[in-house]
């Protein structure tokens, strides 16, 4: 029996979010202008396109252009969303996104679709597992890393209608658990506690929430609390949240699905070492590329499944001092 | 064909902007001038002539767009921006040092008046131009133009055939692309380090219309511009034929000049070149 199940979680692409949130913000936003590269249907900017095609401007295979069009087009008023895969995204064009749009702090949003191993049988090459790390390095940048479809629809609203400058927001090929509904509060730049917990905290972003999920409740059968945190906003990043958790469970174990450099568990580590230091570990892509599979079973392979995010929390939590 | 009059006022301009250009780099220590001296008669000619724009009035919103793609040319766009107006000329003598407006690339969070964007990562202006044109033409179906330069060395850069690809097929016709041709980059002539010719066959391909031009006669330049306005459906580049250095009799056809400041005694032969005295060199210059 698939685990997921057992909690009547809907299974849903986080990408479904981001095309809902586009037509929406499309009526209230007659300046929302979309760019895409070739790769509509898959980021679901296809449910914008076909409403808006007098909006919505193809660049074609050419993912540094589009960045720069996009930037183009903030500079006269529009409220450019540009989306392709995360490796396109923040890899191919990272000097465009960081020269041109950030340093301008031109009103882009970029949608990095396929963010994780979620895009599962094509392998490495499509697989993004760097752009926590590349995107977060941006001055004037804001990142969302949303748990699933729901959180991905209100990231990509408060992305358009909250923020003036860039904003980079990581969502998922592959249907993920529906964790969150209409009414689940989103607070940009503000952590979202999952449940409260004694003994350890298990910071995760994206898919990796509902992961963490599972896991609390193999821990708490063996008596062990755990706090959790859906850290949908990697920056700026919720100190207060970090430091509080830090304080209250004494241990924090982040976990991604992304490389174990530079990702959330660095931008986490980073605040507790200055605010109040606890043991940590970290979940995540151990430094080596994807491959061909289905995302679940990529997931067990990197050791991203709840049972080792289990293990890893107990481990932790016996080095608490 | 432009009168006599405008020709002296043009000629004029362009001399006072390569004086500026080596006042200002020769303060700072370092800069572009070889670059910058090669459109000088460009951004003349485009600032005095064909730009819709209102110095005193940066944001004015009908004004048309000027990108500097080659953004390392940016002292003779700083010296052409003092020249029209658009902030104090003595400002220009900061630029590249600490907390100056006049950032060593053009720097759009510095706020210097006349800056449309932050630009001198090469290649990546262009695309910024063929955003606005196809904003401006496609989506607010207004008649503002776009203007970018781009240097031929940059031209080597892939995302520019991204961008020019993107703009023929958007059939951007309020869109102009100015290439100076001055053959020359850092590691040395163009067509040695990376051959970027045939240029004009090149674009023509893309679906622009090039027209060529000759870089420093504004009657030369002056057409091109006037013709780039007729061309309809598709966008225009102006292949501006120059030479690197020009105007100064050492820099000329020296890759070497492309980033580096002249010393003393080489400032002082470029301004006595230019027709200025020696002691303009230090005029008005904070000690």
């Amino acid at each position: 029996m698939n685990i997921y199940e057992r909690h009547d979680w809907k299974m849903v692409p986080s990408r479904n979010g981001f095309g809902r949130a586009l037509t929406e913000l499309a009526e209230r936003h007659p300046e929302l202008v979309v760019i895409g590269a070739d790769l509509t249907e898959s980021t679901r900017a296809n449910y914008f396109s076909e409403k808006y095609p007098d909006r919505f401007f193809n660049a074609g295979i050419a993912e540094q252009n589009a960045a720069g069009m996009a930037a183009g087009l903030a500079l006269t008023g529009k409220i450019p969303v540009f989306s392709t895969y995360g490796v396109f995204a923040a890899g191919r064009a990272f000097d465009q996104i960081r020269t041109t749009i950030c340093y301008s702090n031109a009103n882009v949003k970029i949608g990095g679709a396929h963010g994780g191993l979620s895009v599962g049988p094509d392998g490495a090459t499509h697989q993004a597992l760097e752009e926590i790390a590349l995107i977060r390095v941006l001055p004037h940048m804001t990142l969302f890393t949303p748990a699933d479809d729901e959180e991905t629809r209100k990231a990509t609203i408060a992305a358009v209608e909250q923020i003036n400058g860039p904003v980079y927001i990581r969502f998922g090929r592959a249907p993920v658990p529906s964790i969150t509904d209409e009414s689940t509060p989103f607070e940009v730049g503000k952590a979202r506690i999952v449940k409260d917990g004694e003994d350890i905290t298990i910071i995760a972003c994206g898919a990796m929430v509902a992961e963490s999920i599972l896991a609390s409740e193999i821990l708490e059968r063996d008596g062990i609390s755990v706090r959790i945190i859906d850290m949908h906003t990697i920056k700026p990043i919720d100190r207060q949240a970090i430091e509080e958790s830090a304080r209250k469970t004494g241990a924090i174990l982040t976990v991604e699905e992304h490389q174990i450099e530079g990702g959330l568990g660095g931008a986490v580590a980073e605040v507790v070492v200055r605010t109040y230091p606890v043991p940590m570990d970290f979940v995540a892509v151990n430094d080596r590329f994807g491959e061909s599979g289905e995302p679940m079973e990529l997931i067990k392979k990197f050791e991203l499944d709840y049972e080792s995010i289990a293990r890893k929390a107990r481990e932790l939590s016996k080095k608490k001092a | 064909m432009l009168d006599d009059n405008d020709l002296q006022k043009y000629s004029e301009i362009a001399r006072r902007i390569r004086f500026d250009v080596i006042k200002m780099t020769y303060h700072a220590g370092s800069g572009h001038p070889g670059g910058s001296m090669s459109i000088a008669e460009i951004l003349t000619i485009l600032y005095f002539k064909h730009l819709a724009h209102r110095p005193s009035e940066p944001h004015w919103e009908n004004r048309d767009r000027v990108i500097l793609s080659k953004g390392h040319a940016c002292p003779a766009l700083y010296a052409v921006l003092a020249e029209a107006g658009y902030y104090p000329r003595d400002e220009m003598w900061t630029l590249r040092k600490f907390g100056s407006r006049l950032q060593g690339h053009p720097a759009l969070d510095k706020g210097l008046p006349g800056i449309e964007v932050s630009t001198g990562s090469l290649g990546q202006g262009i695309s910024i131009a063929v955003g606005i044109a196809l904003s401006f033409k496609h989506l607010d179906n207004n008649h503002r133009r776009v203007y970018t330069i781009l240097g031929d060395g940059e031209i080597e850069e892939g995302q520019v055939w991204e961008a020019f690809m993107a703009a023929g097929h958007y059939h951007l016709d309020n869109l102009v692309a100015i290439i100076d041709n001055n053959d020359l980059q850092i590691d040395g002539f163009v067509s040695d380090v990376m051959n970027v010719h045939p240029i004009f066959d090149k674009m023509k391909a893309f679906n622009w219309y090039p027209i060529v031009a000759e870089g420093h006669d504004f009657n030369s330049l002056n057409n091109a511009f006037e013709q780039a306005k007729q061309v309809k459906g598709m966008p225009v580049t102006i292949i501006a034929k120059t030479v690197k250095g020009k105007g100064i009799s050492y820099m000329e056809n020296v890759a070497g000049w492309h980033g580096k400041a002249p010393n003393r005694e080489l400032a002082i032969k470029a301004v006595e070149e230019l027709g200025f005295p020696q002691s303009a060199l230090d005029k008005d210059i904070a000690k």
